[in-house]
């Protein structure tokens, strides 16, 4: 067994370390989920949260709930996010100014006022008796005490879960599926529009990006002859998340050749 | 240190979700609010577990996961979809049933 914590109630010195060094780091997460811009950042925030909630949970002797949030959470459920954000996200950055008036003032006074309400009940709060810990009920081992609650007294439960899964897998996949309304562009058709269209202008593909010699990275948009920049060059994916740089620098006629006239 | 600080912490937590789904207009972040929302009530679950000294807490916080891990999985199908009609993931443009 792991033997970061405790005799109970009065909870032991290494634990009270971790927790007031883990307790503050949760939290500051936790707000800067609120207060980020980007959904990725706040994914990110959002899993140093639960990792961090993992160790409270193995420092408070349930080791089996630890290891499944870690691998369940930041392994499985946080990877979904991304993996989302990655589909949806390329502008998902959410500007942060309220547009229902007055909406973020309640909101805050409501949450102060539901945490008020809820510390000082806990506050006040009594058991009675002294607490008593996991110490017996875990004698077996903590794996093997959940697993016999989880076959005798929750099999019921425990069985609807399993239906319960299956049918989001199920739903999610009815939900996630994607009907074709037309038919695919076959290569024929694709090469005709190109050649018998409006314009011949992309006959020969979009040009490709970089300024040669100069920058050739992708997020560099190519320089046409007349030295202005082919916007239609750079990934689209870019120019809408505001990634792509400007050519000012690189045009002709702008680039800087007096270093080399000084020397 | 009191077994009690969790809760407060637990506590914490759950107000910090609860501000976020009402405040952020991101439907993915809204989101995550909600999953840190039940974290919260897990640990608030298996704190209480070790004060009684009993595992059905833990049972219960494990339920918990397995419910969530379905409803991130549903949810972010519906986000999905949402975004693939509507070319946005903000909450606020869901709005069909106003007009």
């Amino acid at each position: 067994m792991i033997d970061l914590a405790l005799a109970v109630g009065q909870t032991q010195t290494p634990e009270a370390v971790m927790f007031w060094i883990l307790a503050p780091l949760t939290v500051a997460a936790a707000f800067g989920m609120l207060l980020v811009k980007k959904a990725v950042h706040s994914a990110i925030l959002m899993a140093s949260v639960m990792i961090n909630l993992a160790f409270f949970y193995i420092a408070q002797d349930a080791l089996f709930l630890g290891i499944v949030q870690i691998v369940v959470y930041t392994g499985a459920v946080m990877m979904l996010f991304l993996f989302i954000l990655m589909l949806v996200g390329v502008d998902s950055s959410d500007s942060l100014t309220e547009t229902i008036t007055g909406l973020r003032p309640i909101a805050i006074t409501a949450a102060v006022g539901f945490g008020g309400l809820m510390v000082s009940l806990l506050g006040r709060a009594t058991l009675g008796r002294p607490a008593i810990g996991l110490e017996s009920a875990n004698a077996n081992g903590n794996v093997k005490g959940l697993a016999q609650l989880l076959f005798s007294t929750y099999v019921w439960p425990f069985e609807v879960v399993s239906a319960l899964l299956i049918t989001a897998a199920l739903g999610a996949m009815v939900l996630a599926h994607h009907q074709r309304i037309q038919t695919r562009p076959t290569q024929r058709e694709l090469s005709t529009q190109r050649f018998r269209g409006i314009s011949l202008a992309n006959a020969a593909g979009l040009p490709a990006p970089g300024v040669f010699a100069r920058h050739n990275a992708v997020d560099v948009p190519a320089l046409l002859p007349d030295g202005s920049p082919a916007a239609n060059s750079v990934n689209a994916t870019l120019e809408a998340r505001g990634d792509m740089l400007a050519t000012g620098v690189f045009e002709l006629g702008k680039i800087d050749t007096s270093a080399g006239e000084e020397k | 240190m009191d077994a009690a600080n969790y809760l407060y912490l637990s506590v914490l937590l759950f107000t910090i979700g609860a501000v976020g789904v009402v405040v952020r207009r991101n439907a993915i972040v809204v989101f995550m609010c909600i999953e840190l929302m039940l974290n919260a009530a897990n640990l608030a679950f298996v704190t209480f577990s070790r004060i009684n000294g009993d595992l059905n807490g833990q049972v219960v916080a494990f339920f918990t996961m397995v419910v969530a891990a379905c409803e991130v999985v549903v949810g972010l199908a519906i986000i999905v979809t949402i975004y693939r009609s509507r070319r946005s993931a903000s909450v606020d443009d869901a709005s069909l049933l106003k007009r």
